[in-house]
């Protein structure tokens, strides 16, 4: 294990004249630098969306869980009275830490998405909500439903289950598609370097006749051909990612987004994932262009 | 060193050859001659591991070809010089390049002496930085014996290397692989050109072998 460093140096800094029996290949080139580059780009912004969606999947869950709400549709004459019950209930139910019924301001400002800021809210039949905040341990719902059922008949809980759980559900697939799509754009990396190093080798048969009839060795070949594509993957997929990177930087921040997204940027530490791209398009353009140099060599004999 | 015992070969079912043995002895001078399409070249390439007999058994240095991976055969080569009639040369090198390639694929340094030393010596002192392309049939012919030596390969196979020269090049690529074999090289030379044979003879003591329906046989007097 200790002379991989060693060996991975010795193949960074190349052996000139090895590198210099096989010619320059335009198109081949530009393909696989502009294939490492794009994939490169795409990959930054599955990574943004893995790691965006797994923020929110986490903040849903954290904010969500604890909290719920009690929504109370009486007649306006009883509105207050059921309000005043519900709430004494609440202080009396183990499990809940805080109990507090939404004022007039903040009912408009719910509400204000869908009819505006302005909305009279008093003089509408708009249901009264209070809000709960579930001790370490939580509350019995069953129990806490059974006695609003028979103290305040228009009180209706809602834990927020029924949605958190389908939007943490949500969150989490987007996670998982963003790692998917990350696989899929390694495999197409793989597939479009694979062609490359095909169509650079079918090129190159006569230099590969000449090697062979000189003595070299077929990992000697291959690894003329490697190198040189390990290398424009490597800047192509450092371009693409710096350009992937730039992108996300400007996306607009979250609190511009209306503050229901976490915004698709990085966070954080997580400003350094995008390093690892580059380096894994490197990884998957050695090994393609060994297996594909390899197995030509293997036809061709 | 290189033995060739009962071989056969077949190629898309129509057999080239049979029952065909020969074996180079360290130091000895060989002409193999025969009309085209014999299989002069084909036989050169089973000598050099470049194909395998469909029947009998080649030994390269003591190895049964059949049995040598890849890998094998290229460390084999390293030892055999190899002289085409098309020369094959990597054109986007230099013909200094061209002739050290056979030290870099091996790992070993070229040093600038060893290379200057041989260009000298195929008189192309002058055309070290010339491309291949840009070379006359008779310097590329040099240049490919310069390659073919630079390793000090025990073993030349020459196959036509007077094919595309005039008379008086074809002499002197004569006179250089006879001071190959003078050196103790093996050398085997594949040509139809009779009047080199014979040139060759006043010069080294050399067998001529005939390759004719389908079988290897030892020349005559009548060449």
């Amino acid at each position: 294990m200790s002379d991989v460093p060693r060996r991975i140096m010795d193949f960074i800094a190349g052996d000139p004249q090895a590198d210099r029996a096989v010619p320059p290949t335009g198109f081949t080139a530009r393909l696989t630098f502009l294939s490492a580059a794009a994939m490169a780009f795409l990959a930054v912004f599955a990574l943004a969306l893995s790691l965006a969606t797994g923020r929110l999947a986490d903040r849903w869950s954290a904010e969500l869980a604890k909290t719920s709400t009690l929504r109370i549709s009486a007649p306006s004459g009883q509105m207050a009275a059921q309000t005043t019950a519900a709430l004494a209930v609440l202080e009396t139910t183990p499990g809940v830490a805080e109990a507090r019924a939404l004022d007039a301001d903040e009912q408009r400002a719910l509400l204000a998405p869908w009819f505006g800021p302005d909305l009279p809210v008093e003089t509408l039949p708009v249901p009264q909500l209070i809000e709960i905040v579930e001790d370490a341990d939580g509350y019995d719902a069953a129990g806490l439903r059974a006695r609003l059922q028979a103290e305040v008949p228009g009180a209706v809980l809602d834990d927020h289950g029924r949605w958190r759980e389908p939007l943490v559900e949500a969150a989490s697939r987007l996670r998982l598609l963003g790692f998917v799509s990350m696989v899929l754009i390694a495999g197409a990396t793989a597939a479009m370097i694979t062609l490359a190093a095909n169509a650079a080798l079918a090129a190159n048969a006569q230099v590969i006749r000449v090697m062979r009839l000189v003595g070299a060795q077929d990992i000697y070949i291959a690894g003329a051909f490697v190198r040189r594509f390990t290398i424009r993957s490597l800047l192509g997929a450092a371009a693409g990612t710096l350009l992937g990177t730039l992108a996300v930087l400007l996306l607009p921040r979250a609190d511009a987004a209306g503050g229901f997204l976490t915004g698709l940027g990085f966070q954080g530490w997580h400003w350094m994932w995008p390093l690892v791209i580059p380096v894994l398009a490197a990884t998957v353009a050695f090994f393609a262009t060994r297996q594909a140099a390899l197995r030509t060599l293997k036809e061709q004999t | 060193m290189i033995e060739l015992d009962n071989v056969a070969y077949s190629y898309g079912g129509a057999e080239l050859f049979s029952g065909l043995n020969l074996a180079l002895a360290p130091g000895s001078f060989h002409f193999l001659t025969g009309p085209s399409g014999a299989g002069k070249t084909t036989l050169l390439k089973l000598c050099y591991g470049a194909l395998i007999a469909t029947g009998g058994q080649v030994r390269l240095f003591g190895q049964d070809a059949r049995t040598l991976d890849r890998d094998a055969v290229a460390l084999c080569r390293r030892k055999i010089g190899v002289v085409h009639q098309d020369c094959q040369f990597l054109d986007h090198l230099t013909v200094a390049e061209n002739i050290s390639l056979p030290l870099t694929v091996s790992g070993r340094v070229a040093h600038a002496s060893d290379v200057t030393d041989l260009l000298g010596w195929v008189g192309l002192t002058q055309q070290a930085q010339q491309l291949p392309p840009e070379l006359s049939g008779g310097e590329r012919q040099r240049a490919a014996l310069a390659r073919a030596v630079i390793m000090s390969p025990e073993v030349i196979l020459a196959d036509e290397p007077t094919g595309n020269v005039d008379w008086e090049m074809s002499q002197r690529l004569l006179a250089l692989l006879v001071e190959l074999n003078k050196m103790g090289k093996t050398v085997l030379i594949a040509t139809h050109d009779l009047s080199l044979i014979r040139t060759a003879k006043s010069q080294v003591s050399a067998r001529v072998l005939r390759l004719k329906d389908r079988k290897l046989q030892l020349a005559g007097a009548d060449l």
